[in-house]
């Protein structure tokens, strides 16, 4: 039997709706970018809206990769290639969910800090942001404070997002926020930090809003705390 | 750290290893270096602790705080090398540094770890954004230079060669070494061993 139906023969577009999507978290996992990309086209061909591919397809495949991540059992390079099968899916959904006109909860500015080149985090956490209907625009690596006010100044975000990887750049995250308090422009942005070597206690110390230990958390924080400005706002 | 040893005539320091993969996990650093610590401490008058901080945000000077030991000043290995004062004012963003153990041991603690081995497509996922690899050398060693230069091929990178010695790891050993003299303020940097 095995071997009359190798595992690669699987066809992609012989499965219902369930065993496609549950054979996606499986190509996911294995970083397949080619099958994802695949599988999201058959799932639009089935009449699926872009916005339930992401969630379901995708996002849903990627929180196992993150968890798996988190407790030891993937490694990066594995993590890498999912978000590399990820970004493929995306791809082709972005385009229709701008469209579609899908619900945005809000706007993110994102980027690593000013001496540090570490990105694989960061833009995991702007996948997962974008995942999760976040408008994201990345700054990308590297990042002066002169380069967070400008994008705050042209883009506006509800959100404010920095990472860092080593020791030496973290403490950068304290003079873009004492910049932006200084400029009066703290309250206006919910700011999240985050990368391995920091934890809450930094977060809380640099004056931001929250550290998240990873995309999933971030997510969690960032639709929390921009919930808890809506009904702050509304009451007041 | 064998060779500076017998260099100085420390013969009597004693040296327990770590592996060095932890590097590539730094929040398991703490609790591997507190097991060994509890583990040898009947058997020596002092540990020093030979790592910097390594990517555990603070928490290996905080352990050696509760601990009582002292450790290397700096953020990693390639500073404490480098000279930390250094390493810092050059400010070199899209360089990646590797030291001689580094260049010797690339497979093992580089290429595979991150995957390349496996998959070199993500070569520019992970290196797209350096520029140069710098070979932080040790010892004058014409073989390891010309092996650090293959690596910089493989990694799509220009080269650099830098002769650092042992930089600050000198300095905390002569410190250490001589506990009733002053602190040593003498920088060894830039000499290589002799
Ligand atoms: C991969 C890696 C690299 C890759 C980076 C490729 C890339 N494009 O990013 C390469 C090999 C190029 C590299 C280079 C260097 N690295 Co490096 N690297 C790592 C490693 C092994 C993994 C980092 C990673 O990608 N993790 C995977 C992602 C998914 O996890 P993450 O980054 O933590 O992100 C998650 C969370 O933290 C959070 N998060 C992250 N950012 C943000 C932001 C926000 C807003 C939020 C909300 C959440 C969030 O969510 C993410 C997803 O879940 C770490 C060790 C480690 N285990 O952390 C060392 C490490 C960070 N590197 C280290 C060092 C020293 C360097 C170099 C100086 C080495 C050199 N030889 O030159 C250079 C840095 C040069 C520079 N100027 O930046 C040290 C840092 C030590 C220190 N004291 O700071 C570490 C800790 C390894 C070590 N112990 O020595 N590195």
């Amino acid at each position: 039997m095995a071997e009359d139906n190798p595992e690669d023969e699987i066809i992609l577009s012989e499965l219902d709706d369930a065993e496609l999507v549950e054979q996606m978290f499986d190509d996911l996992y294995d970083g397949m970018k080619e099958e994802i990309e695949e599988g999201v086209r058959i799932l639009l061909d089935r009449g699926w809206p872009p916005y339930r591919v992401l969630t379901e397809a995708l996002v849903g495949g990627m929180k196992i990769v993150g968890e798996d991540f988190r407790d030891g059992i993937l490694f990066v390079p594995e993590v890498l290639l999912a978000a590399g099968a990820m970004k493929g899916g995306m791809a082709i959904l972005k385009p229709l969910l701008a469209e579609t006109g899908a619900p945005t909860i809000g706007k993110m500015v994102i980027g690593t800090v000013k001496g540090d080149i570490h990105d694989i985090g960061k833009n995991l956490v702007s996948m997962m942001m974008e995942g999760a209907g976040f408008e994201v625009i990345d700054l990308g690596i590297n990042n002066a404070v002169e380069a967070y006010l400008a994008a705050m100044e042209a883009e506006k975000p509800d959100i404010l997002g920095m990472s860092a990887l080593l020791t030496t750049t973290m403490p950068y995250m304290k003079v873009v926020i004492d910049t932006m308090v200084a400029q009066g422009l703290r309250d206006d942005t919910i700011v999240l930090v985050g990368g391995a070597p920091l934890n809450e206690d930094f977060g809380r110390a640099i004056g931001a809003d929250a550290y998240c230990r990873d995309a999933a958390v971030a997510v969690e924080t960032a639709k929390a705390l921009i919930a808890r400005r809506h009904n702050r706002a509304a009451a007041g | 750290m064998l060779a500076l040893r017998s260099q100085r005539g420390l013969d009597h320091v004693g040296l327990i290893c770590l592996p060095a993969k932890l590097h590539n996990s730094p929040e398991r650093i703490p609790g591997a270096v507190r097991a060994t610590v509890a583990r040898h401490r009947g058997h020596y008058a002092q540990i020093k602790l030979l790592y910097a901080d390594c990517g555990t945000g603070g928490a290996l000077a905080a352990l050696c705080e509760e601990l009582g030991l002292e450790m290397l000043p700096g953020a990693h290995c390639y500073a404490v090398y480098d000279g930390v004062a250094r390493f810092a004012a050059r400010a070199e963003m899209r360089s990646f540094f590797l030291t001689d153990f580094l260049v010797r041991q690339f497979d093992a603690f580089v290429w595979r770890p991150l995957g390349l081995d496996r998959h070199p497509e993500l070569r520019d996922a992970y290196f797209g954004n350096y520029r140069t690899l710098v070979h932080l050398a040790q010892v004058d060693a014409p073989e390891t230079a010309a092996l650090a230069e293959s690596h910089a091929a493989r990694l799509g990178l220009a080269f650099e060669r830098r002769l650092t010695g042992y930089g600050d790891l000198g300095v905390s050993l002569d410190g250490w070494a001589r506990p009733d003299g002053p602190r040593s303020a003498r920088s060894l940097g830039a000499s290589p061993p002799r």
